[in-house]
């Protein structure tokens, strides 16, 4: 979720190829090098119980199968939820193992000492980071996995291995001998792994940068690919739960005469839910009873000493806590703004934002008396299993978490508590104690999702920018106001630094060279907050992009020219970018028709930059995206079949932040929105015509599945100014009170 | 017991007939491919057809599908329409996380199957009851465009 995270833990790829990094996480860092891989012969998933078996820190047989069939399944240590990383490893193993792409198959690995993060340093999916930390791991295991099978063929055939050649799964041997892989899979796991290999140089590449569709394509057109919300095990009941209507709000009394009467319901248990409150799940045969009989539960809720939060006397405090400076994050000298000749100032509202994946959260807890087998789309495969095992009094290594493919997530699956695992644990937990058996799985309704909690914090910003008369930037004083997605999490240690929660102010000030004094108040409401699809950039390139293109406007300049002025040349991704997008839109060159306009931004975050020229109107004043050029730099393009779904994604995302109703507000601390009609999703009608431009580059990639987001909200709101003279300052856009 | 026709076969189920189609198919007959998104008519990530209509089977009781035939994406491989979406699907690499998109396919043969050639217009229409969160329209657009093509 942060570029610092990559910073301060770098991945050291050493001679022995063996892969070596400082863990941001001490409890879960692994105590060396780990390279790993492994062949097995036989069908199944025997990955699972390899992983449960071996030793930490090495295990063979984490990584790869090789079938009889010459089929290749890779083990991807990761979540997919739709970013395509299901598609992205294998990949890169089949592009040094040297396959024919047709031979591959990807699997979801579970939670595994084996599979953690080599950046990391937990198994997590996060941070735009999989394809840049797994970069050099998948290929050196596939390069590997090709000389152990080179070895065994050379055995087999007694020549000298330098004789032997491969070709899209083949192994030819120098006097016409021809194997496949799979034939002598089994002999080449029983090679000595080779300490040291050399990598394919770019200029090589077959697979690693060719548009490559998807593994799960057809699975996923067809009805047959298997969710977390499809997945019942023998025996397996429903559980729906009644949660507090306020955040850790706790169940009084309850009567649950009626529910147990509804033909299906199995039994009603109370249980702990998340901060501290409790709740009632009813457990079913299915989810219609369960759902039925929760309707018919009757609570009483005890809502007394938890804070009740009221979205609009949260946001007028925060303004007035705007008004003053906070911790600072970054100094500058604005003693020029005072008497700067032009000034712009600025406040900025940002709403809580739910996740709202298209699959609710659901997951299956099968809890017996010494061993707790989870089933879930978890993004956090390593926190997740610990929490479960806390909660059902057991060691981690008891708990066995399959990764299960997920129905979107934009963050909410990556819990640092872990809410939705331990309410699941908990349920488990009840159903066993009042003397019922069998896995049960708890699914969360589209209501309960929206009301649910965990969602990207509202934020105030206040910006005071004083020009000199050439337009220059002399002064900016900066406030952010907002609750830290960090505090209190076991990110704190890492994330948080004299007070200032670095998601809060990721991308403020960068790239341009501007004199910014920037300060932050961490404020505490009884709202739970997360990550959402990109971060503290959700905010922050907002306020940079629409505030640079309003001091392009008082300084009278082009605002893409202002931007190159401002942006120093070492930032030559950023250049590179931005050409681009200016390029191929056309911007400066076509005449657009009437009643439209121009619209620029750009952002870096999850190191890979994105700059948009966007070509908007407004109609009876609601502004309409009709189209978004984007170039994007990510360094060496992986799969631009991916990177190109990934922008276009990302925009929509976006996109749907700008539309009337994309807020979640409270009122007396309960959350006023329940479902799709009232927390606005965008539609196909909203959907901008995107083109999609790489920046060509053969350095290590970087991330993909959110830098897409940031720069379209202000490159739209830059478009709608051109057109009224307004500029929008809140999100979602509403030109009525701009 | 309730019999409702599916997919060319007629299947009897015990479940109350309020119960909707959505939990009656995966449910009692396991039948995962139809998928839950809002339980209130407002994603159609749960679309099947009746009576050749595509319709939301998470707000549909089965008591008002008796001698109706239902069709769900599991009978899509065998249709010549549902079919040929699937693979202008698979052509134009449509899914990201996949999870609407049994509805989305579901929604597109409906629409293929009353209108050969739809004109963009005609898609949004048609489309727009289907949410995808991962922002995979544009590609679905250009789908049902070449589904139609190569129906033609």
């Amino acid at each position: 979720m942060r570029k610092e995270w990559m910073k301060q833990d770098a991945v050291v790829v050493g001679e022995s190829g063996a892969v070596s990094r400082r863990s941001f996480m001490k409890a879960g860092a692994l105590a060396g090098s780990g390279l790993v891989l492994g062949f097995f012969i036989s069908g199944g998933n025997r990955f699972a119980r390899a992983a449960e078996t071996a030793k930490p820190v090495y295990q063979p047989n984490a990584f790869l199968q090789i079938a009889p069939d010459n089929t290749v399944t890779v083990q991807v240590n990761r979540l997919e939820f739709g970013q395509g990383v299901h598609t992205a490893l294998p990949m890169l193993i089949a592009e040094e193992l040297d396959v024919d792409w047709r031979q591959m198959r990807g699997a979801l690995a579970p939670a595994a000492e084996a599979y953690k993060d080599p950046a990391f340093g937990i198994q997590m999916t996060g941070g735009s980071g999989t394809v840049a930390h797994s970069w050099n791991q998948y290929r050196e295991i596939g390069a590997k996995a090709r000389l152990m099978l080179i070895a065994a063929a050379a055995e087999q055939w007694k020549v000298d291995p330098a004789q032997v050649k491969t070709s899209k799964g083949m192994l030819l041997g120098p006097n016409g001998q021809k194997s496949s892989y799979g034939a002598v899979a089994d002999a080449a796991m029983k090679q000595p792994m080779p300490e040291k290999v050399t990598l394919k140089e770019a200029k090589d590449f077959k697979i690693i940068g060719k548009p490559t569709p998807r593994l799960d394509a057809r699975a996923k057109s067809s009805g047959q690919q298997q969710f977390g919300m499809d997945f019942k095990p023998e025996g397996c009941k429903v559980a729906v739960v009644a949660r507090p209507p306020v955040f850790g709000a706790k169940v009084a009394k309850f009567d649950a005469s009626k529910a147990k009467a509804i033909p299906g319901v199995v039994d009603v248990v109370q249980v702990p839910t998340d901060r501290g409150g409790s709740g009632v799940a009813v457990i079913a045969n299915g989810y219609w009873p369960a759902k039925q009989g929760r309707e018919a539960l009757e609570i009483e809720w005890d809502s007394s000493g938890v804070e009740k939060v009221s979205s609009d006397k949260q946001l007028a405090e925060y303004k007035e806590l705007s008004a003053k400076a906070g911790l600072s994050a970054k100094k500058a000298d604005t003693s020029k703004l005072a008497s700067a000749p032009k000034k712009i100032s600025a406040v900025y509202e940002f709403p809580y934002l739910a996740h709202a994946p298209m699959e609710p959260l659901n997951c299956v807890v099968d809890l017996k008396a010494d061993s707790c087998t989870v089933w879930a789309g978890s993004q956090f495969q390593t926190m997740d299993q610990a929490a479960a095992a806390r909660t059902a009094g057991l060691k981690p290594e008891q708990v066995t978490l399959h990764t299960m493919m997920a129905g979107g997530g934009f963050g909410r699956r990556a819990v640092p508590t872990s809410d939705y695992i331990v309410e699941a644990v908990n349920v488990a937990k009840a159903y066993k104690a009042s003397g019922k058996a069998g896995p049960v799985k708890v699914i969360w309704s589209r209501e309960d999702d929206i009301k649910g909690g965990y969602y990207r914090p509202s934020h105030v910003h206040r910006a005071e920018l004083g020009l000199d008369a050439k337009g220059q930037i002399v002064g900016w004083n900066h406030v952010i106001v907002g609750q830290s997605i960090l505090t209190g999490t076991p990110f704190e240690q890492f994330m948080i630094k004299d007070g200032i929660d670095a998601t809060m102010v990721e991308g403020m000030g960068d790239p341009y060279d501007v004199p910014l004094n920037l300060s932050v108040h961490n404020v505490k409401a009884n709202v739970p907050v997360l990550w959402w699809r990109s971060v503290g950039s959700t905010h922050t390139a907002f306020v940079m992009e629409t505030l640079i293109d309003e001091a392009a406007h008082a300084a009278g300049a082009d605002p893409v020219a202002y931007r190159k002025k401002l942006i120093d040349p070492k930032h030559k991704r950023h250049h590179a970018a931005l050409d681009l997008a200016v390029a191929k839109s056309g911007y400066g060159k076509k005449a657009l028709p009437k009643g439209q306009a121009w619209g620029v931004a750009l952002h870096e975050s999850f190191n890979t930059v994105a700059a948009y020229v966007v070509v908007a109107s407004v109609k009876d004043g609601v502004p309409k995206l009709h189209k978004v050029t984007a170039a994007v730099h990510c360094n060496q393009p992986v799969n631009p079949l991916t990177i190109e779904a990934q922008i276009q994604g990302a925009i929509l995302m976006a996109v749907g932040t700008t539309l009337p109703g994309a807020a979640i507000t409270l009122k007396d601390g309960v959350v006023e929105q329940s479902q799709l009609a009232d927390y606005a999703i965008a539609r196909m009608p909203d959907m901008p015509k995107v083109e999609v431009h790489i920046v060509p580059s053969t350095e290590p990639p970087t991330g993909m599945g959110e830098p897409g987001l940031p720069p379209l909200a202000p490159a739209f709101a830059n478009a709608v100014f051109k057109l009224t003279g307004k500029r929008l300052r809140k999100l979602p856009f509403d030109l009525a009170t701009a | 017991m309730i019999t409702l026709n599916i997919n060319g076969r007629d299947t009897q189920l015990d479940a109350d007939p309020s119960t909707p189609i959505l939990w009656a198919l995966r449910d009692n007959l396991n039948m995962t491919g139809t998928k839950f998104g809002c339980g209130a008519a407002l994603c159609g990530a749960c679309t099947v057809h009746m009576g050749g209509q595509a319709i939301r089977s998470c707000v549909t009781p089965i008591s008002s599908a008796v001698g109706q035939k239902i069709t769900t994406i599991e009978a899509m491989e065998g249709d010549k329409v549902g079919k040929a979406v699937q693979n202008a699907w698979v052509k134009h690499d449509v899914p990201q996380c996949g999870y609407c998109q049994s509805g989305q396919v579901m929604s597109a043969t409906a629409l293929l199957k009353t209108n050969k050639s739809p004109s963009d217009a005609d898609i949004e229409s048609a489309m727009a009851g289907n949410i995808c969160r991962c922002g995979t329209y544009q590609r679905i657009r250009a789908a049902i465009k070449d589904a139609a093509k190569s129906l033609a």
